[in-house]
């Protein structure tokens, strides 16, 4: 494979990614090597990773996961009861007790398909949900590829395509690519809060047909990165247009404990499509995604992740586990994510504990999302719409013809060069609306709202005198 | 999607309507017999706890290279350095020793926010490189070349995922060893390549013969475009150690044939043969000199989950790639950087692994006190012990987990299994299972040569465990082969 033509077509028709985190990595160890820069450290609120940004980490779910990785810590009291007797429960599901061996199967450990089968009945008040449709995996990203590739079929005009939202979540094209599927388009109306509207979901498959085959629709709800919340009559209408067009649900719903619009409430698709009905909830195929990495326990590290899988087919679904056979998933953050659906129950001793920080970060996300939205709106040139949900901001820029054009002749994206000035001048590193797919005329940018209000403000202080600069300088 | 795969009511038929939606790949990928062994297991464990009598306590499950399964304690010193690194209150106070202390610290630092919580490729990858280069006798190893992943497999499918081309007419071809673990053969078939098995030699301790390389090589290019040479080293699941002057020689095949070389090196830290010692391919093909060091390329493959740790839970591997094209690494960056990286933890488990503590740090006579030196032991108490079992044949384990014997079937059990409608290995070990508690793995499993039958047992256990596995072995085999006889 000495050259480039023998490398895998499907690879080399990957994206290329937009490398701003490596980018704030070398300035950060420029930094820590002494180099004089104008800032005194790097800020990254380009992704949802509330540790990055320093928020701190719940402890309930560390000390039951620091036990079960060195027992030892079981025999003293150092614990509350209620971390040692978790702790002790969960390392009876591992096998030999240890968090070292592989998951009784490539699906997960059955107990903790149980306990994840029982909180979404709980969620969806009843519900019923089967252990055996929950899938585990290292993050919902690796849980979307494994459909993804199972979908994935057909050339031209009978390639598979899946009708992705704009924006939608950023390492979303990218997997598309992978998977040789076709990305079909559906605007998101900004001016209504970046609202689905089912006329352009109606416009977006008419567009397709002849070009690809269109196979499935992609749903972000709440919105990475929009923070918009979808009400009833969207869920039903979404779910009416994927029963007559016979489209495949992907369901992605990480930030479903993120929700703190006054107004809103989170509904899931599932418990949706079960009260519309045998009519639909017999037929709707729908694959729901869930993660650790983000909500409340926001442990992006630790990589853990499940899918639901809703009427599918059982020969399918038996081809999705023998995709899934080779890769056995990660135990720790299976014990996370039982730990995130089976938090600490009142009267438990780190009840307390645990409510008071979960509702702290709950609290810090919906004061910095509102000051941030009104701040950036204050900015001549931005423009935020409010936000619901999810961790993220994305306010739309506009920019001076002249930085446009500069960036044209660099061959960038002008939200991307955009991004990697203020990285440079300003130390704070922001997702450009084109890793969102988003490629329209308007500028959008993406900041996580999921860290310490101090460190948000820096952010905002930085962003608005660089922004200020850029439409003096290009003026 | 699977809305084009309907069930057809016709009348009262019902039929299954595999659309061609669903790629042929992933339609052609077979059922393992280990779900079927592993689903009576977990039923004859619930039997047990509910009090139904058997001639045995509990299963003893030896069928996967999972040393924590079957009963070996982690090593400490990673488990406390993991367990700081998530809950960094534990370094108060004086609990832990100062290296320990020190190690998560150092990691720690490298994370932003000072918390595992991060999703970014962390580690350093300077301290793999510099692992490997001490390895190797010196062989210059570099940051750029090494990439992390969760678990050697996904890195092996990456590196897969480049070199073969679904759609291509005539279809890439891997060259694979039989025997060989099940998890490479479904990662090729899922992506559409074609397996070019080559036999190893049982009755020279698996030996690779380059003769059957050229063999499965020549057969191959009437099917398929062969791109590459998959070995395994130390491997698995027969446990033999490549010597050097067979890697030079497949070296030299690669070299002539213009094959890629992906050698899975997981067992490297699990080699007890007297006169052995492994060499990694990389060093054998460094050493070798140009212009084959300069130009055949290579991808080595390693891992925690075997070895002295045998994490296997955590989920952290590496490949290392060796003269590859420029413009091609960049798109294997792009590849493993649209994959979600290797949990933190499991990063952090490998640093501890590449660099564990040293004589003088506090931790050293604790980590060096470790069950693991006894598998020395088993090896040779296993392979004798089976081999004065008549019906059973075991070629010496130098390296690796398991001991991989031959089993001689009577023609009575290879009846009876056709007509349960199992494969004869495969029936073997579920009577094993049922009646003697002790779950392992049949060599269908892996490939063999038509008309042998093999048992895979993992030899990664505790003493007691393994005299037990012995014992109950002793006992069913003879019944067995007293029953078909």
């Amino acid at each position: 494979m000495s050259s480039m033509q023998q490398v895998n077509p499907k690879v080399r028709g990957i994206r290329n990614i937009v490398n701003l985190q490596g980018l704030a990595a070398q300035i950060t160890q420029q930094i820590a090597k002494g180099e004089q820069k104008p800032f005194q450290r790097v800020i990254d609120v380009s992704s949802g990773d509330p540790h990055r940004t320093g928020m701190r980490p719940l402890s309930f779910a560390r000390q039951v996961l620091a036990a079960c990785l060195y027992p030892e810590l079981l025999k003293d009291n150092s614990f509350p009861s209620d971390v040692r007797q978790r702790a002790q429960k969960l390392l009876g599901v591992c096998n030999g007790g240890s968090v070292g061996s592989y998951s009784a199967s490539s699906c997960g450990i059955p107990q903790i398909q149980r306990s994840i089968a029982e909180f979404i009945t709980r969620r969806d008040g009843g519900v019923a949900s089967d252990p055996e449709d929950i899938i585990f995996s290292s993050g919902s990203q690796t849980t979307l590829m494994l459909v993804l590739h199972l979908m994935s079929s057909g050339q031209g005009p009978t390639q598979a395509g899946v009708l992705t939202p704009l924006p939608c979540p950023h390492t979303l094209p990218m997997l598309l690519d992978e998977a040789a599927i076709k990305l079909i388009p559906y605007q998101l109306l900004e001016e209504q809060g970046w609202a689905l509207e089912l006329e352009e979901l109606q416009r977006a498959l008419r567009a397709a047909k002849g070009h690809c085959e269109p196979r499935a629709i992609y749903i972000s709800n709440p919105g990475n990165p929009t923070g918009h919340v979808q009400d009833l009559k969207t869920i039903e209408g979404v779910i009416r247009f994927a029963a007559s067009e016979q489209l495949l649900l992907l369901v992605e719903e990480v930030y479903q404990d993120s929700v703190f619009g006054q107004e809103q409430k989170f509904l899931s698709y599932k418990k949706v499509l079960f009260d519309m009905g045998p009519k639909y909830s017999d037929k709707v195929e729908m694959v729901s995604f869930h993660s650790i990495s983000n909500g409340i326990l926001g442990e992006c590290g630790l990589r853990g992740g499940y899918m639901e899988v809703i009427n599918m087919d059982p020969l399918v679904k038996s081809f999705l586990m023998s995709m899934q056979a080779p890769y056995s998933p990660p135990v720790l953050p299976q014990l996370a994510l039982e730990i995130m659906v089976n938090p600490p129950s009142p009267g438990d001793d780190s009840h307390e504990v645990y409510s008071q920080e979960v509702l702290q970060r709950a609290e810090i996300i919906s004061q910095n999302a509102r000051r941030g939205c009104e701040f950036l709106n204050n900015i001549a040139g931005m423009s935020c719409q409010p936000v619901m949900g999810g961790v993220f901001l994305y306010p739309s820029l506009q920019l001076p013809v002249e930085f446009i054009q500069q960036a044209e002749v660099l061959g960038m994206q002008a939200d991307v060069l955009y991004c990697q000035k203020l990285l440079e001048q300003e130390g704070v590193c922001l997702g450009p609306g084109s890793e969102n797919g988003h490629d329209d005329k308007n500028f959008h940018i993406r900041l996580c709202v999921l860290a310490p209000p101090a460190v948000l403000e820096d952010v905002l202080q930085r962003l608005s005198s660089f922004h200020l600069r850029i439409q003096e300088r290009h003026h | 999607m699977s809305c084009q795969i309907r069930t057809q009511l016709t009348d009262n038929k019902q039929e299954f309507h595999t659309s061609p939606d669903i790629s042929l790949n992933i339609r052609n990928m077979k059922q393992l017999e280990y779900s079927v062994l592993a689903r009576r297991t977990n039923q004859i464990k619930d039997e047990l706890k509910k009090g139904v009598k058997k001639s045995y306590r509990e299963v003893i499950d030896v069928s996967w290279g999972d040393p924590h399964r079957a009963g070996v304690k982690p090593l400490s010193f990673v488990r406390q350095v993991l367990a700081a690194c998530i809950y960094p209150q534990l370094m108060d106070g004086d609990k832990l020793m100062v290296d320990v202390k020190q190690r998560a610290q150092m990691l720690l630092r490298a994370c932003p926010g000072g918390s595992v919580g991060k999703s970014y490729a962390y580690i350093q990858y300077g301290r793999v490189s510099e692992y490997i280069t001490r390895r190797d006798g010196g062989v210059p190893s570099h940051p750029e070349n090494i990439y992390i992943s969760s678990g050697s497999q996904w890195a092996l499918t990456n590196i897969l995922k480049v070199l073969v081309n679904s759609e291509a007419s005539p279809r890439t071809g891997v060259l694979t060893p039989v025997p060989c673990h099940s998890t490479t053969i479904l990662s090729l078939m899922a992506l559409g390549a074609e397996v070019v098995p080559y036999y190893l030699r049982e009755e020279q301790g698996w030996a690779l013969d380059v003769e059957e390389l050229q063999r499965a090589w020549g057969s191959a290019k009437e099917v398929c475009n062969p791109v590459g040479l998959y070995v395994i080293n130390p491997g698995n699941p027969a446990g033999y150690v490549q010597s050097r002057k067979s890697m030079q020689e497949v070296i030299r095949f690669a070299a002539e044939k213009r094959l890629f070389l992906l050698a899975d090196e997981v067992y490297q830290d699990c080699v007890f043969g007297e006169e052995t010692e492994f060499v990694s391919y990389k060093r054998a093909l460094a050493e070798m000199g140009s212009p084959l060091s300069d130009t055949v390329e290579l991808a080595s493959f390693h891992t925690t989950s075997k070895g002295l740790m045998g994490e296997c839970g955590l989920r952290a591997g590496y490949v290392e790639l060796v003269n590859l094209d420029p413009a091609v690494m960049k798109h294997i960056y792009s590849l493993f950087s649209a994959d979600s990286c290797a949990p933190v933890l499991g990063q952090f488990a490998l640093d501890v692994m590449t660099n564990p503590p040293q004589p003088g740090d506090p931790s050293y006579p604790l980590y060096m006190k470790v069950d693991h030196f006894l598998f020395l032991i088993h090896r040779k108490a296993f392979t004798e012990f089976i081999n004065s079992l008549p019906g059973f044949s075991c070629q010496p384990v130098e390296g690796g987990a398991f001991a991989f014997p031959r089993v001689f079937l009577p023609p009575k059990a290879i009846e009876t299994a056709k007509e349960l409608g199992m494969k004869p290995d495969t029936f073997y070990c579920m009577r094993l299972l049922e009646e003697a508690g002790v779950l392992s793995s049949p060599g269908s499993e892996y490939g063999q040569q038509e008309g042998t039958y093999h048992i895979r047992f993992c030899i990664m256990t505790p003493s007691e465990i393994m005299e037990e596995i012995l014992r109950r072995l002793s006992t069913f085999h003879k019944r067995f082969m007293n029953e078909f006889s």
